[in-house]
């Protein structure tokens, strides 16, 4: 595809006798956020750091706007924010800046615009001169992430940005990301928060045991996963006679919770038209229905479907 | 209590470093002190070297140049008659003591005895080794009553004849008869390589010249410790430098980010090289600033001697510092064995306490070690008035050593690049 940015191509790569990467592929297109979603353990800080070269690919090919990587170095047009907070804080938030800038090459006039854009951005123009050592846990994450798109690179590789963040700077965090989207940057990042993938990220890779199981936007991989069907949980004021044998045999799209037997689930394609049923039934059985959940399709639901696993940080 | 007691236990069975710590550290320095000091009862390890320069060429003085030589405790080396070069000798460290006999000296003897107002024997001394000088002085007393007691005594005979008057034909005749003996005893003694001391109350004239320097023994001193101390402790701080500079840029990940912008790992290591150095050539020109000030060490006339020594080894520290810190794995593990390995190199070199101090063996084995080229190139400066380009081995030793350090350092340093 003529707007692929950055292709990772059957990557594989193994530590003694564990496989982080086992074949994965994907690609990330310009101006677009992907998220790279995956349990722990599953690839992806691997992933990122073969893509930052970091890690050399025992297979597999990496390319960068159509060049392949060697491996050994990092590539110019990358930007790069690690998980940890990888700053000085000792320095202020503008001298912290000025050496990552110097570093990637910046100098002069060219490194004091830039500066001042990114303290603008990651909104610490105010707390410019401070020391970072007396930052929260919120700013060191922003300035952590304005340390990594300073010099303008292309493409950004963002692990984990958001960890530990409060929901105000979290926001400001995507605002920003958005933004440097929105002026074509690609931006590709690992997270743990579903609903942040969902709401904020045009695409979705979801990796495990080190190969890509899914990609696609939410709708994509809804139809390709779990479907339209929605998800009804019905909470009863006591757990049906024979652990909801009956229940379960009536129709095969419910299912009683293994660890809470007054828990009821079913997967329906016409909510309108399924409940009622449903709700007869228990109501029959002598239980009534303290509570009742509707759920859409869902990131969740897709990563649970695929992975058998919650995803948690 | 038991609980507590249990998770102590399981604590330290776990943590090899503070084991280390606990158990190996005092065991590795009671046994170099044990060898550092203990080689000093071996006597084959430890004979002062001296230079002896004999411009009287007489009996006497034949008879003392071998009477020294037969001492068990002095390796003698004879100059002849260039007494010119004789404090050279001494300056330059290659012996501690030099013995210069002096034309007349004999002639004085014979005539006067141990009246005073003759020439006396001169003992030039590097004051840096303190003991030499007392035990040679003590020697050459030895040597010369045992030596030459024939001699003494007829000098002693023609005082004795000035004040108390001319001895009678038969004296004269049983102190001639007498003198032969004792002469023989004298040699015989030597022959055996008496230990016997002299019980004189009477001795030979020495003056003990000290050639090393004009200045105090006291601000000699001070520059000594200036320059052990300071080089320890530029270690000390170069290792601690070195281990922020690297394990904890690593732990902390900034040095992952410096890694995938322009600079590189060669990059990394040089710029935190030069600033280790920098620090370092700052921190011993603090130490001697204030030795200059707080005691008088002479400093700003040894200006360009200090500078290159510190810069020679400010830079060599600094490599040594980044080899360490790449070695260890984690910062517990770096201070745990750089804390064993300085104070050891301390010891060894000559930080703690004098290398003259330590027998020949030690001495070099001293020489394995960082602290004493940086130590003896300091003494060579504000000890011994060198020039700078006597300076050559040490800078030669520590400029190679800054830079095979470096390239190890470089080696080790791989493993935070590609995996």
């Amino acid at each position: 595809m003529s707007d692929t940015v950055l292709a990772i191509d059957n990557a594989r790569k193994r530590f003694g006798q564990v496989t982080a990467l086992d074949g994965a592929s994907f690609e990330l297109r310009k101006g677009e956020l992907l998220a790279l979603l995956g349990p722990n353990g599953a690839g992806k800080t691997t992933l990122i750091r073969a893509i930052a070269g970091r890690v050399r690919l025992d297979a597999g090919q990496i390319r960068v706007f159509g060049r392949a990587l060697d491996g050994r170095s990092t590539p110019p047009e990358l930007g790069i924010v690690p998980q940890d907070v990888a700053i000085y804080p000792l320095l202020t938030a503008r001298e912290n800046l000025q050496v990552f800038g110097t570093l990637h090459g910046l100098s002069g006039q060219a490194l004091a615009t830039q500066v001042d854009w990114a303290l603008e951005r990651s909104g610490l123009a105010d707390r410019a001169h401070e020391s970072v050592k007396q930052f929260s846990g919120g700013m060191r994450r922003r300035l952590n992430i304005a340390c990594g798109i300073l010099h303008r690179p292309r493409i950004v590789l963002l692990d984990e940005p958001t960890v530990g963040v409060d929901p105000q700077s979290r926001d400001r965090i995507y605002d920003v990301l958005g933004e440097l989207a929105q002026s074509g940057v690609s931006l590709l990042l690992t997270t743990h928060h579903l609903e942040e993938a969902e709401a904020r990220c045009s695409r979705t890779v979801i990796i495990d045991h080190g190969r890509v199981i899914a990609s696609g936007t939410l709708s994509e991989l809804v139809e390709q996963t779990v479907g339209r069907h929605r998800i009804v949980t019905l909470r009863l004021d006591a757990p049906l006679d024979g652990d909801g044998a009956a229940l379960r045999a009536s129709n095969d799209a419910i299912s009683i919770d293994e660890s809470d037997s007054r828990i009821v689930r079913a997967r329906m394609g016409d909510v309108a038209s399924d409940l009622p049923p449903l709700l007869q039934q228990i109501r029959l059985s002598g239980r009534a229905v303290d509570d009742v959940e509707v759920r859409g399709p869902s990131l969740q639901s897709v990563f649970i479907h695929l992975t058998g696993r919650e995803l948690r940080e | 209590m038991r609980t507590l007691l249990r998770v102590g236990f399981i604590n330290l069975r776990r943590d090899r470093v503070a084991q280390a710590l606990t158990f190996a550290l005092p065991i590795v320095f009671f046994s170099i002190f044990a060898t550092v000091f203990g080689g000093q009862q071996n006597a084959s390890t430890s004979r002062i070297r001296v230079a002896v320069v004999d411009e009287d060429h007489t009996e006497f003085s034949a008879r003392l140049v071998e009477g020294l030589r037969g001492e068990k405790g002095l390796r003698v080396r004879t100059t002849a008659d260039e007494t010119d070069k004789t404090p050279p000798l001494v300056r330059s460290g290659d012996v501690p003591v030099a013995i210069v006999i002096p034309h007349g000296l004999g002639g004085s003897f014979a005539q006067r005895g141990f009246a005073p107002g003759g020439p006396a024997i001169q003992l030039l001394s590097d004051v840096s080794d303190r003991i030499a000088p007392q035990m040679v002085l003590g020697l050459i007393q030895k040597v010369v009553m045992t030596t030459a007691p024939d001699l003494m005594m007829q000098g002693g005979l023609r005082q004795f004849e000035q004040y108390a008057g001319a001895m009678t034909p038969q004296q004269k005749a049983a102190v001639d008869d007498w003198l032969p003996r004792l002469k023989a005893r004298g040699q015989g003694s030597q022959a055996a390589g008496s230990n016997a001391a002299s019980n004189a109350g009477l001795g030979v004239s020495v003056d003990v010249v000290d050639v090393m320097r004009t200045k105090s023994n006291q601000q000699s001193l001070i520059s000594f410790y200036a320059a052990g101390i300071g080089v320890m402790f530029l270690l000390f701080s170069s290792v601690g430098g070195a281990g922020g500079a690297l394990l904890d840029e690593a732990e902390a990940g900034t040095l992952e980010r410096l890694l995938s912008t322009n600079i590189g790992m060669t990059g990394v290591l040089i710029g935190k090289w030069i600033f280790l150095a920098i620090v370092g050539c700052v921190q011993l020109t603090v130490m001697f600033v204030w030795g200059r000030l707080a005691f008088g060490l002479p400093l700003f006339s040894h200006l360009p001697g200090f500078g290159v020594m510190t810069v020679a080894t400010g830079a060599a520290a600094a490599a040594l510092g980044l080899v360490l810190a790449t070695l260890a794995r984690t910062r517990a593990q770096l201070q745990g064995f750089s804390t064993i390995f300085i104070l050891t190199m301390s010891a060894l070199g000559g930080s703690m306490f004098p290398r003259f101090l330590m027998s020949e063996t030690m001495q070099k084995v001293g020489l394995l070690t960082f602290n004493a080229w940086a130590l003896d190139g300091y003494l060579k400066v504000f000890w011994r008035e060198a020039p700078i380009w006597q300076l050559w081995p040490q800078l030669l030793v520590l400029g190679t050593a800054t830079m095979v350090f470096l390239a190890i350092a470089r080696l080790l340093a791989r493993r935070w690049e590609t995996t």
